[in-house]
């Protein structure tokens, strides 16, 4: 576990601009938090926290632009999850595309989770998605997940194809739109 | 009994619903009228396409354009290898799947939140979407309109179609007149001020309210676009004269009898009388003043009045190092390096010629470095049209091509690390126009009156 003890992470610190200009899905790991990173007392440097797999963070994390690279760069070094109080609608979405486990937990238990990965930086945790809880050694924390996004991560289903399977009722709904709706040609 | 009482958001969610979803099961299918495709956000979506043997569904209903990495001046030519490349695969995308593109240099090019609405591509009960977070804007018109990612991005290329779970409905209710020098930027910034920056999250937003009906169609866009700036999904305005007047006759808007059936459809779209909201809020323009940024996201914010608050957290205490200033400091006391122009929040024309009347013959401050950056190319030849740029010019002004330019600073137009910028954009994040930069959220005449006096100034005092 590291530990982030932020609030309102956006995700401009996670990933900056200059590291959008890729093309590729890959290779946004050592861009992550780069500001913060060039900071020598930086919690992330640390050696101890070298490795970890689970970030937990701040209330509203990923807050901001609606760049999936951030998730990318999350997962790119390392991480699995991320545990925070709330996190921006879109990160959150863009995390699970991403496989990224956005784990909401109330203020409490994230204090809890960041108090214990500050002082025993080899403390660990079990996020069980199966059974939708955190456990620890002594604890285990209970998290809602959307069903669906549940069912994705554990069987890796592609979302293309499931919308896909309904073809016929996207065909229909476009021969019933408005014929004024606005179109546009190449 | 008739149909159940519905909101705007209702309205607009039900008529898109292709499949139903389940509670416990899959969520709603919605169909997407108009997909908005920029440069940086779509290369991994197109390149997923290739992987999987996929095409564009609905090359017709999606757009292109280039805005976030292109120079202001120089075309494409004066952009980075990598931005250059960016650029270059977009067009390639667009012609291999039949996708149209306002390229850098064409006529049409703009910021996408800009382009859509000067082009009558939106349009009231329309669903928008669009690799971009402030696609909220589009909200303006009275469509469901909402920024999602590039897995998404690929997924509405493939099928025109992107799964969604309800989300919660939210009335803010504006009343009372605008107080002389308050804009719609203040509405935002105010309104985020007083309910946090998370303070939306998971909600469909509706501006209401005596105040947002007589905002022009560029006020409501400024308000629908920083939505995501206190979390909302998306922000709307009901359809109404201001929406059907601005329309009227834009290149892409129905003509004669189509456009008086689609009239007919507008009009049945706002919020019926007894709908409810999950949750209200109110706010009373007349106790609003213009208002700036003193922190590093938009929700730490006071009035130019006001003064540098002392710390309530980490958060401020890490904000307030981050901007080198100390609390008790007068917001009007605290000098400024540059002066930007520009975005999707505030750079369509009625922000320029707000901008250059608080000029009147004078000159930018000869410490500060000033930059307009219009919106769109459509924007820039209306304002070249009316003289603004001249006004600009002579006042010492940059006068550039369009793009989002310092907005985020993927282009050349950044600031050097400790430089201050007085900005009508909307995020002032750590770093957000340049590394190491400062930013100060304002409108676009506290910009103006910034750029000419050297630093945060009330423009009350400028008129
Ligand atoms: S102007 Fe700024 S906020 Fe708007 S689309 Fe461009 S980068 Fe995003």
């Amino acid at each position: 576990m590291a530990p982030l003890d932020r609030a309102d992470v956006d995700t401009d610190q996670i990933i900056p601009k200059q590291f959008l200009k890729r093309i590729e899905r890959t290779g946004y790991g050592p861009f992550l938090f780069y500001d913060w990173r060039r900071q020598p007392d930086f919690v992330l440097n640390r050696p101890e926290h070298q490795g970890a797999a689970v970030l937990v963070a701040g209330a509203n994390f990923g807050c901001g632009s609606s760049r999936e690279h951030a998730p990318w760069a999350i997962r790119d070094a390392g991480f699995r999850a991320v545990i925070a109080p709330s996190f921006g609608d879109i990160f959150r979405a863009n995390s699970f595309k991403t496989g990224i486990l956005a784990v909401s937990l109330p203020e409490s238990q994230v204090r809890h989770l960041i108090d214990l990965a500050s002082e025993d930086p080899k403390a660990t945790v079990e996020i069980d998605l199966e059974a939708q809880e955190v456990r620890g050694e002594g604890f285990a924390y209970g998290f809602e997940i959307d069903p669906f996004v549940r069912e994705c991560l554990l069987k890796g289903l592609d979302e293309i194809g499931l919308v896909e399977r309904h073809a016929a009722a996207i065909a229909e709904h476009e021969s019933k739109r408005q014929d004024w709706l606005p179109a546009v040609r190449a | 009994m008739g149909a159940p009482a519905r909101t705007l958001a209702q309205k607009l969610w039900d008529s898109h619903v292709v499949q139903i979803g389940d509670a416990g099961d899959e969520p709603d299918l919605l169909y997407v009228d108009l997909h908005l495709v920029h440069e940086v956000t779509s290369p991994q979506a197109f390149e997923g396409l290739r992987m999987t043997g996929r095409h564009v569904r609905r090359p017709d209903l999606t757009l292109a354009t280039m805005d976030h990495n292109v120079p202001t001046r120089g075309g494409a030519r004066a952009a980075d290898e990598l931005s250059r490349r960016q650029m270059e695969v977009l067009a390639e995308n667009c012609v291999r799947e039949g996708i149209p593109l306002h390229q850098i240099g064409s006529r049409r090019q703009g910021i996408v939140h800009i382009i859509g609405p000067e082009l009558g591509l939106t349009q009231p009960g329309m669903v928008i979407v669009c690799g971009d977070s402030h696609t909220s804007t589009h909200g303006a018109f009275g469509a469901l309109a909402f920024g999602i990612g590039t897995s998404e991005v690929e997924l509405v290329l493939a099928t025109q179609c992107l799964p969604q779970r309800r989300l919660g409905d939210l009335a803010v209710n504006i009343d009372g007149e605008l107080p002389i020098g308050v804009t719609a930027k203040d509405i935002a910034l105010g309104l985020i001020g007083t309910v946090g920056t998370s303070g939306g999250v998971g909600h469909l937003v509706e501006y209401r309210g005596s105040t947002v009906r007589g905002l022009t169609m560029e006020g409501r866009m400024t308000l629908c676009n920083m939505s995501i700036e206190w979390g909302a999904k998306a922000g709307m305005v009901a359809p109404d004269d201001t929406t059907f007047t601005y329309m009227e006759r834009r290149p892409h808007a129905p003509r004669g009898a189509a456009w008086e059936v689609a009239l007919d459809y507008w009009r049945s779209l706002p919020t019926d009388v007894d709908a409810t909201f999950d949750h209200e809020i109110a706010l009373d323009a007349a106790q609003l003043s213009p208002f700036v940024t003193w922190g590093t996201n938009p929700g730490q914010v006071v009035a130019i009045t006001g003064r540098v608050p002392s710390p309530r957290s980490d958060t401020d205490e890490r904000a307030l190092r981050y901007m080198d200033l100390k609390p008790g400091t007068a917001m009007a006391d605290i000098a400024v390096d540059r002066v930007f122009i520009g975005s999707c929040t505030n750079a369509r024309i009625e922000d320029l010629r707000a901008a250059a009347r608080i000029i009147g013959g004078r000159h930018v401050h000869p410490k500060v470095r000033a930059l307009v950056v219009p919106g769109s190319t459509t924007v820039k030849r209306a304002a070249e049209d009316e003289g603004l740029d001249l006004v600009f010019k002579a006042a010492g002004f940059e006068w550039r091509n369009a793009g989002c330019s310092m907005c985020l600073g993927m282009n050349p137009d950044i600031l050097a690390p400790g430089e201050r910028c007085a900005s009508t954009s909307n995020r002032n994040f750590e770093g957000r126009q340049g590394s190491g930069g400062r930013t100060h959220l304002v409108s676009p005449p506290m910009a103006a009156a910034a750029a000419i006096t050297g630093h945060l100034v009330d423009v009350r005092e400028l008129v």
